[in-house]
């Protein structure tokens, strides 16, 4: 069993990224129903901001970072099977992100961070929310730097073995953040902390959109990599089989992070700060980067065949009742995969070049990211807390049921939530509105579509509450501590260790390197050359 | 040492790269040779100075007939609607918007049309489009711009091609 003190590392970084969850849904709930329009004692622009600003932050920064910092200490201690390199770094890191969550959330809960958390300037918020969003950010980078240290480490102790899956993921996973918060911490330390302290006057809008989308597609990969690492490694054990094969996982994770890296324009499409060009290039990145998604689908679906078959299951799709569908880990998968289909076509939509016309900043875009991430990666995240629970707090869970009930009702209520979403985009409607104020015969076609919104709201905030409340009864009721084994799914190589292209990162980092200046290199200096005209600073 | 690839997971490979390609194929095809392309070209403006001079002063703003009968609507977005509030246009015209903000972040998408661009302050916005069909459509502001967000929209009508000739008989042919 993992060490105690690392148990307590890992139980107070999942607390903070649940706890962060948990209280996003409720902001969520109240959002589905303040937009209606149907409460109209709610109705209020200003709380409305501040809560869609705070649900952002708290969902896509506060439960990733601190559920993949969390995570990377379990799989690098449990895969390694060595004790954790340097923990004072990694509490530093755990105490230096909680405090920017805390300056931050002075200014979002109050009003004075509503600027959403792609920050859009220039809109102005208070410093302490930059400051804090900083500080976050450099917190999780003393968590990569402790799992780089702790691969190299272990591969220099272990010359000709290869570097067990979960920690070769997960150290990808640390280099592609570096990579990925490099674009927004420049925007945030370069240009808007020295503009919000009035340092300088005005702020260039165009470089700081383009930064921005340097960080905005491959954050998505940095959330992501936690879930395909349980869909790789935890998934095929519990449905009771093996790993189909282990060499193209590898390569779809370093796939991931090289072509996840330089393809942020496809969010800048709708933009004029930049030309055709180097937007089509970024458009055939975004398509290259599905392959790896694609290899991923195929070989966890491949493993779990396996197991289906081992327990009996025949036919063609005979298989597929024969998996464990009460194991949380197994119904979350196959949850994932429905909603990762859905979402994933959405996603093709929107990354054409062309056709990203009819749906840009329109409510199909928060139906396709809901079903990505909250549905693809969340569920996965959920099933990882349930299995990962009793392996940290030494107790079996307080139900076997009532996870089953939560993943399903989550489920359901993202479908529910999503539909509406996507058609209400294809019918026009801005994601981003607290109300629906136009005199306009086309926008009543919207009103049926907000009640189902709302009862999907609704489903949500209730399954993710019982989450929470699983969580906490399965730790604090009492029990006698046993000991539960962190394990990863079985693969027999069939000759040696793998090829070292696949077992380290100094070649794919000059790859990035070399991705990263074709792609972002003249766009960036292209602000320098000409001479543009920065933004003076407004308020809300 | 080598790779390691099943048989199976070979073809899914190929049949996954081929999907992708045609993916990409019908993108480059309309994009390279068709000549369709998202707004963008990177042209500069001072949006601290739009009212003082060029073609985005107020009293310039508007739908505009070309010589060669495409039509130009110039267009300033600012906190809350896209100037001039009503705007008349032809169905099945090609026609351009020039848009430029004189405040923050806008984008501007009018329903069930291809008519959609973000507007950055600092640059223009440039996008062509026809409108099939006429008809009163709302130009909606779909990026948030402050606490008057919702209520961000403009009115554009789309009318028949005939009644914009018999009222625009100048326009050139
Ligand atoms: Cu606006």
């Amino acid at each position: 069993m993992i060490d105690k003190p690392t148990r307590f590392l890992a139980l107070c970084h999942f607390w903070v990224a649940f706890g962060a969850f948990a209280l996003a849904c409720v902001l969520g709930l109240y959002q589905v129903l303040e937009r209606s329009g149907l409460v109209p004692a709610i109705q209020s622009p200003g709380v409305y901001f501040a809560s869609v600003s705070t649900h952002g932050v708290l969902m896509a920064f506060v439960l990733t970072t601190f559920f993949i910092m969390g995570f990377g200490y379990v799989v690098a201690v449990s895969s390694l099977k060595t004790p954790l390199w340097n923990p004072k770094l990694a509490w530093a890191g755990f105490g230096i992100a909680a405090f920017g969550v805390a300056l931050a959330a002075l200014p979002l809960l109050t009003g004075n961070a509503s600027v959403l958390y792609t920050f859009y300037p220039p809109l102005q918020a208070s410093v302490l929310f930059y400051l804090g969003a900083t500080l976050l950010v450099v917190g999780s980078w003393l968590w990569c730097v402790v799992m780089i240290v702790m691969h190299s480490q272990w591969k220099a102790a272990h010359p000709d073995e290869t570097v067990p899956l979960p920690m070769f993921a997960t150290t990808a996973n640390a280099i592609l953040w570096l990579w990925t918060s490099a674009g927004v911490a420049l925007e945030v330390l370069f240009q808007l902390i020295p503009w919000t302290l009035g340092w300088v006057e005005t702020v260039d809008v165009g470089l700081a959109r383009t930064l921005f989308s340097w960080t905005l597609h491959p954050i998505v990969y940095f959330w992501l990599i936690p879930a395909y690492i349980a869909l790789y490694t935890f998934v095929p054990k519990a449905a009771g089989g093996e790993l189909f094969s282990h060499d193209l996982g590898r390569a779809a994770f370093l796939m991931l992070v090289v072509f996840g890296l330089p393809i942020g324009f496809h969010h800048l499409y709708m933009d004029p700060e930049q030309g055709s060009g180097f937007k089509l290039m970024h458009g055939v990145g975004t398509f290259l980067v599905a392959l790896p998604t694609l290899l991923t689908g195929f070989t966890v679906i491949a493993s779990m065949e396996i197991a289906g078959r081992r327990r009996g299951g025949s036919g063609l799709f005979g298989w597929i009742g024969a998996l464990p569908w009460r194991e949380p880990l197994v119904l979350a998968a196959i949850l994932a995969f429905l909603m990762l289909i859905a979402g994933g076509f959405g996603g093709i939509v929107n990354a054409s070049y062309a056709m990203n016309a009819m749906v840009h900043n329109t409510a199909w875009v928060s139906g396709h990211f809901h079903l990505i991430f909250a549905g693809t990666t969340v569920i996965l995240y959920m099933a990882v807390g349930y299995y990962i629970w009793p392996r940290l707090t030494g107790k079996p869970l307080c139900s076997a049921s009532l996870p089953v009930i939560q993943l399903w009702s989550w489920f359901l209520g993202m479908v529910l939530m999503t539909t509406p979403w996507h058609i209400l985009g294809l019918l026009g409607q801005p994601r981003r509105i607290s109300s629906v104020a136009y005199n306009s015969l086309l926008t009543l076609a919207w009103d049926p579509y907000e009640l189902a919104m709302i009862v999907g709201g609704l489903v949500l905030t209730g399954s993710a509450l019982l989450f929470a409340y699983i969580l906490w009864q399965s730790q604090a009721r009492p029990a006698a501590e046993q000991a539960f084994e962190v394990e990863y799914a079985g693969y027999q190589p069939a000759d040696g260790p793998v090829h070292p292209l696949l077992n380290g990162f100094k070649v794919w980092n000059v790859a990035i390197l070399g991705l990263m200046v074709l792609n972002f290199g003249y766009p960036i200096l292209q602000f320098f050359l000409a001479k543009t005209f920065g933004s003076i600073p407004w308020g809300y | 040492m080598a790779f390691h690839i099943h048989p199976l997971e070979r073809k899914w490979l190929y049949a996954a790269s081929a999907a992708i390609a045609i993916f990409l194929a019908s993108i480059l095809l309309t994009a390279l040779f068709g000549g369709i392309h998202p707004p963008g070209h990177m042209e500069i403006i001072d949006s601290a100075r739009l009212h003082l001079d060029g073609e985005f002063m107020e009293d310039k703003l508007g739908v505009r007939t070309e010589p060669d009968g495409s039509v130009r609507v110039t267009l300033v977005a600012a906190r809350y609607g896209f100037f001039p509030r009503e705007i008349q246009v032809p169905a099945g015209t090609p026609i351009t918007f020039r848009i430029a903000s004189a405040d923050v972040l806008h984008g501007m998408h009018a329903p069930m049309t291809n008519l959609s661009t973000m507007v950055v302050p600092g640059y223009v916005s440039t996008v062509t489009t026809a409108f099939p069909k006429p008809g009163e459509y709302p130009m909606l502001c779909n990026e948030f711009c402050g606490m008057g967000h919702d209520h961000m929209w403009s009115k554009m009508t789309v009318v028949s091609k005939e009644s914009w000739t018999l009222a625009h008989p100048s326009a050139g042919r």
